[in-house]
C-alpha cells in the first residue's frame, strides 16, 4: 500500500498500485489511456469519499503525515520569513515557530506549532512531533508582545495533538504558561487571526489560539481531548475512538454550528495534505479577507469585539431553570 | 493493525484508590495516619485530621464556610446545562447530569456567592468534585466568568478555590473554550488592579490548571494537593516510567515556583485576609445597627 493513503482510502490504494504497474511496462498510447482512466476514477472515488467523511476519518486527515505545516504555509503565502527563536528563560521550543513575515506586502506575525510532518523521523524528533513544552508557549508570548509592541497584526497556525505532557512541562510551568498566553492574548492589542488547519488538540492549541477571527479548514479537528484519550477515560476502552471521535463533535462543521469558528477553509479534495499549492491558494482568500477586516478596526472595538467572542463561547448550551 | 496489540490501562480519573471525601458515618479512618476519628471532631476541625493533618477532600459549600465570616448569598445558582453536544458514552451524558443534580443537590459543579471574609467584601467561586469530578463545562465557565464580572463591578477582590480533574469531556471544545472565556475576563480583572487569590486544592488538573488556577496574583495550595497539567498516568505512559513520589503535589509545585504558599486549611482564611490587605481590599463598611447608629450620634457630641 503506497504511504500516502489512509485507511479508508483502500480503494485508491488498489488503484494506485494498478497506475504503479501498468507505469512500469513499456509505454504504449493504450496503456497511457488506461493510466489516464484510471487516474478519473481515483478522482471520482476520492470526491466521493472526501464528500462523506466520518468524524473519525476527518482526525486521520488531520493527522496525515504529509499535511502542510506552518512553514509549508509561509513559503506559499508569505514572503521575507525571518524566524524568531527562544523564549530569553530557558529553551527554544522546536514544537513552536515563530517568525516576522510579510503578507500581502504587509508585515505579520507568524506563529505555529509544528508537527515535522511532511520530514523523516529526525525532523520529526526536532520538533517533538508537536507537542510543545512551557518554553514553546513563551517563545509564542515574547513574539506576540513584539506583534503588540510594533503594531503588527498575527497570523497563528494551529496544528499539535497536546502540549507535551512530560515531567519538564509540569516541572517548568506548562499550565501556567497556556493560562498566561490565554489571559494575555485575550488583551493583546493588535489584530490577531487564527487558522487550525491541522489538529487543535486541546490546552495545547487553545495556548496561541485566541484571536478576532478562527479560521479552520475543512477536515481539520479541534477538540477537548484526543478521541482516543477520551474513549479511555468514558468508555474504558481506548479502542472506541471512533464513538468518541463522532460524540465529541470536533469536526469543522460542528464547530462552526456552535460559534467556536467563524469560517470554514476549504481543501482540495481529497484533503490538503493531497496537493499543498492548491491548499495553500486555497487559504489565501479567506485569510486576506479575515486580516482586512479585523484590521478595519480601531483597538477598542476589536478588543471588545475578541472578548465578547469568548465570552459568548458556551452559551449555546446553558438554560435558567 | 499491529499483530500483538499491546494491553492498555483505561487511564482513570485522578486518585481513584484515596476516597478522601470526609464520610457519613460518626468514626472515620483518616488515610494519611489510619487513625479512627471521631467525625464530630473531623467537622469542627475544617476537615483535616486532628491527629496527622490530612486534609480530607470537602465540598464547595463547606468550603465556604471555612472561609467566609458567616451568611453569604449564592449567585446563578439556575444555570445548568442543556447537553449541547447530545453526549453519550457508555450513558447518556444527560442522564448522568440528571443523577449527578439529584445526589448533590446542585446544578453544576461551581458554587458562586459574595459574602465577606474577615471583614472584607469578596466575590467568591467554590467548586464542587462530587459533581462530575468538578469538572468544567459550558456552565461551570459562564458561572465563574460573570463571578469575575461581579468583581469588576463592585470592585471587590475575587477567590476561586479550584478542586476539579479539568474541562468536562462531555461537553468537547465548548469546555475547552471556557478556558479561553474566564481567562479574557480575568485580563479585565487583572487591568483594573483589583485582586485574585486562586486556592487550589485535591485535585485541580487539566484545563482548571491551564487557565484560571494558575493565574492568581497569588496562588495558594493545600499541604499535599494533586495539582498538574496532565493527568499523572498520561504523563507515565509517555515517559515509560513511574512518576517519584510526591510529583504534582503542592509542595513540588512550591518548590518550582508555581505556587505562593502551601497554606493549612485552617490557616487558609488569615492567609487569604492578609494577602487582600496588602492588595488595598477595603474593610466593608459597618453594619449600622440601631445601638451603633445611637452611639455614632452620642459620640458626635461635644
Amino acid at each position: 500500500m503506497p504511504p500516502d493513503t489512509l485507511e479508508f482510502e483502500e480503494p485508491i490504494a488498489v488503484l494506485l498500485k494498478e497506475v504503479e504497474a501498468l507505469s512500469m511496462l513499456p509505454q504504449t498510447p493504450e496503456r497511457q489511456q488506461s493510466i489516464e482512466g484510471l487516474y478519473r476514477r481515483i478522482e471520482s472515488i476520492r470526491a466521493d469519499l472526501y464528500a462523506r467523511l466520518t468524524p473519525w476519518q476527518r482526525v486521520l486527515v488531520a493527522r496525515h503525515p504529509q499535511r502542510p505545516t506552518v512553514l509549508d504555509y509561509v513559503d506559499r503565502l508569505f514572503t521575507d520569513f525571518t524566524e524568531i527563536s527562544g523564549d530569553r528563560r530557558f529553551a527554544d521550543d522546536h514544537a513552536i515557530v515563530a517568525g516576522f513575515a510579510r503578507y500581502k506586502d504587509e508585515h505579520v506575525l507568524v506563529v505555529g506549532h509544528h508537527k515535522g510532518s511532511g520530514g523523516d523521523t529526525k525532523q520529526k524528533v526536532y520538533r517533538n512531533f508537536g507537542y510543545a513544552k512551557p518554553e514553546g508557549y513563551r517563545k509564542a508570548l515574547r513574539a506576540l508582545k513584539l506583534a503588540e509592541k510594533f503594531g503588527r497584526p498575527v497570523v497563528a497556525f494551529i496544528d499539535t495533538p497536546a502540549a507535551y505532557p512530560g515531567v519538564e512541562s509540569e516541572e517548568r510551568g506548562i499550565s501556567e504558561a497556556i493560562a498566561y498566553n490565554l489571559r494575555e492574548m485575550a488583551a493583546l492589542d493588535t489584530p490577531i487571526v487564527v487558522v487550525v488547519h491541522g489538529e487543535g488538540g486541546s490546552g495545547g492549541a487553545l495556548g496561541i489560539a485566541i484571536g478576532d477571527r478562527i479560521l479552520m479548514h475543512e477536515f481539520a479537528i479541534y477538540s477537548v481531548i484526543p478521541p482516543e484519550g477520551c474513549a479511555a477515560i468514558l468508555w474504558r476502552d481506548s479502542g472506541r475512538k471512533v464513538q468518541a471521535a463522532e460524540a465529541l463533535k470536533l469536526t469543522a462543521p460542528d464547530l462552526l454550528g456552535f460559534g467556536v469558528i467563524d469560517e470554514i477553509v476549504p481543501e482540495p479534495t481529497g484533503g490538503a495534505h493531497t496537493n499543498h499549492e492548491l491548499a495553500a491558494a486555497l487559504l489565501d482568500g479567506p485569510l486576506q479577507r479575515a486580516l482586512s477586516s479585523v484590521g478595519a478596526l480601531d483597538s477598542v472595538t476589536r478588543l471588545e469585539a475578541r472578548y465578547q467572542k469568548f465570552r459568548a463561547m458556551g452559551s449555546v448550551g446553558i438554560a435558567e431553570s | 493493525m499491529a499483530w500483538f496489540k499491546k494491553a492498555r490501562k483505561p487511564i482513570a480519573s485522578s486518585s481513584p484508590d484515596k476516597p478522601s471525601r470526609v464520610p457519613e458515618g460518626l468514626w472515620v479512618k483518616c488515610p494519611g495516619c489510619s487513625q479512627i476519628i471521631y467525625n464530630k471532631d473531623l467537622e469542627r476541625n475544617l476537615g483535616v485530621c486532628p491527629k496527622c493533618a490530612h486534609h480530607f477532600r470537602i465540598g464547595a459549600v463547606e468550603r465556604l464556610r471555612t472561609l467566609l465570616d458567616g451568611e453569604w448569598e449564592e449567585h446563578f445558582k439556575d444555570l445548568t446545562s442543556t447537553d449541547p453536544l447530545e453526549f453519550t458514552d457508555t450513558k447518556p451524558y444527560r442522564d448522568r447530569l440528571r443523577v449527578t443534580k439529584k445526589n448533590t443537590g446542585m446544578k453544576d459543579a461551581v458554587v458562586v456567592a459574595t459574602g465577606r471574609l474577615d471583614g472584607l467584601d469578596v466575590v467568591i467561586a467554590a467548586m464542587e468534585y462530587a459533581f462530575i469530578g468538578g469538572s468544567m463545562g459550558v456552565v461551570v465557565g459562564e458561572k465563574i466568568a460573570r463571578a469575575v464580572e461581579m468583581a469588576l463591578e463592585r470592585r471587590e477582590p475575587l477567590i476561586i478555590v479550584s478542586c476539579s480533574g479539568g474541562a468536562r469531556m462531555m461537553e468537547g471544545a465548548l469546555s475547552l473554550m471556557q478556558m479561553a472565556k474566564v481567562s479574557a475576563a480575568l485580563a479585565r480583572l487583572d487591568r483594573a488592579r483589583l485582586p485574585f487569590v486562586s486556592v487550589l486544592t485535591d485535585p485541580t488538573t487539566g484545563g482548571v490548571t491551564a487557565s484560571f488556577a494558575m493565574l492568581g496574583d497569588v496562588n495558594l495550595a493545600e499541604p499535599k494537593a494533586l495539582i498538574g497539567f496532565a493527568g499523572p498516568r498520561v504523563i507515565e505512559q509517555t515517559i515509560r516510567q513511574k512518576l517519584p513520589e510526591g510529583f504534582q503535589r503542592s509542595e513540588f509545585l512550591l518548590e518550582h515556583g508555581m505556587l505562593d504558599l502551601v497554606v493549612d486549611r485552617r490557616d487558609m482564611k488569615a492567609t487569604i485576609a492578609r494577602t487582600l490587605r496588602f492588595m488595598r481590599a477595603e474593610p466593608a463598611p459597618v453594619p449600622e445597627a440601631p445601638m451603633a447608629a445611637a452611639a455614632a450620634v452620642d459620640s458626635d457630641q461635644p
